[in-house]
């Protein structure tokens, strides 16, 4: 084995981290429990899950502390990703207005 | 055998290179003592790679949990309320979602502890960590057993519920169930290991690397479940 010292940080990083993944969750769950809405709701909503997932990636899991390839190796291709995810945005308003025309809305069957 | 050492040390020798061809010529492509992740061991790696390809299995449920969100016709389900409880004779919206994530992210905490008593072969204290991080998630998955219960008895199925569009609840389970399902794997995978650690096995080559690398398991699922909260419960 060439490496078997591993990754080594002080647990009080590690504490820290929690504390403020704690505060972040803490919040996200206000977001939703001060009825936010629109865009201010899902621009906080987005950046509170982005700190979280950055700081789970980066601490806990270590990736601050990785060489570069291995980084890119891991977070680039979830790039990809937001090409489906526009992909399948951009095609909603058709499905949708498909779905208005053809299966009709709000007048059920047997309904004067 | 004096012809099959002949053969590989030919395979070994850069003029043969060229000459490699089919299956034999793929083997020695691949094997060719190429080092790409420096310093990372390749259980660590192999390790990513497989969450790497997990990201892209949820990433695909939460992409088409967006599309059906988007183009249904009938209102979608307003989640604060869906998953409203009444403790005490207080009406609190989504606070056994708020409690599942608080327990995820203090079982992510004690695996990050874990791991850090691994690396110094403390393995008390590594394995009562890694039993902590274990009883947590079952706790989590207990919890969502009880949310998946509660919602099947309000009527809601994979094909149409009560409250509005038909496709919330085939996303809902789908997406948590998967979710739990990573969970239920990973307590265990942890407890596997912590067995392990406790019984000594490691000892002898004073490799702990295995408890890192059931750590990035489990901080993954940590992870998904944030997007998960983000974009299911909140949005």
């Amino acid at each position: 084995m060439v490496h078997t010292e591993g990754q080594q940080h002080p647990i009080s990083l590690y504490l820290k981290i929690w504390g403020l993944l704690f505060v972040l969750s803490t919040f996200s769950y206000l977001v939703d429990y001060f009825h936010f809405v629109g865009y201010l709701r899902w621009s906080l909503i987005l950046t509170f899950m982005l700190l979280k997932a950055g700081l789970i990636v980066a601490i806990f899991m270590h990736m601050a502390w990785e060489r570069l390839a291995m980084v890119y190796a891991i977070l680039v291709p979830p790039l990809c990703l937001l090409v489906l995810v526009g992909l399948m945005a951009s095609e909603a308003d058709y499905i949708f207005l498909s779905r208005v025309m053809f299966f009709g809305q709000a007048v059920a069957p047997g309904s004067p | 055998m004096a012809a099959h050492s002949d053969k590989s040390e030919d395979a070994l020798t850069p003029a043969s290179e060229e000459a490699a061809t089919g299956w034999h010529g793929i083997a020695h492509d691949w094997s060719s003592d190429k080092d790409a992740f420096k310093q990372v061991p390749w259980g660590k790696a192999m390790m990513w790679i497989f969450l790497l390809s997990d990201t892209f299995i949820f990433s695909c449920f939460l992409t088409g949990y967006m599309s059906v969100r988007m183009t249904t016709t009938e209102p979608w389900p307003n989640p604060s309320e869906v998953f409203a409880l009444t403790i005490a004779g207080q009406h609190i919206p989504l606070i056994l979602i708020a409690i599942m994530t608080f327990v995820l992210i203090s079982s992510s905490g004690t695996m990050a502890m874990a791991v850090n008593y691994a690396y110094r072969r403390e393995r008390g204290k590594t394995t009562a960590l890694m039993l902590a991080t274990a009883l947590c998630g079952a706790a989590f998955v207990s919890m969502q057993a009880f949310e998946w219960s509660k919602l099947i008895a309000e009527g809601v199925r994979p094909w149409g519920n009560p409250m509005g569009a038909a496709q919330f609840g085939a996303t809902f389970f789908m997406i948590t169930g998967f979710h739990g399902l990573h969970v239920s794997v990973g307590v265990i995978y942890l407890s596997i290991v912590a067995m392990k650690v406790l019984r000594g096995d490691y000892e002898r080559s004073g490799n702990y690397q295995i408890v890192e690398i059931a750590g990035l398991y489990w901080h993954f699922v940590d992870l998904v479940w944030v997007f998960i909260f983000a974009f299911f419960y909140l949005w």
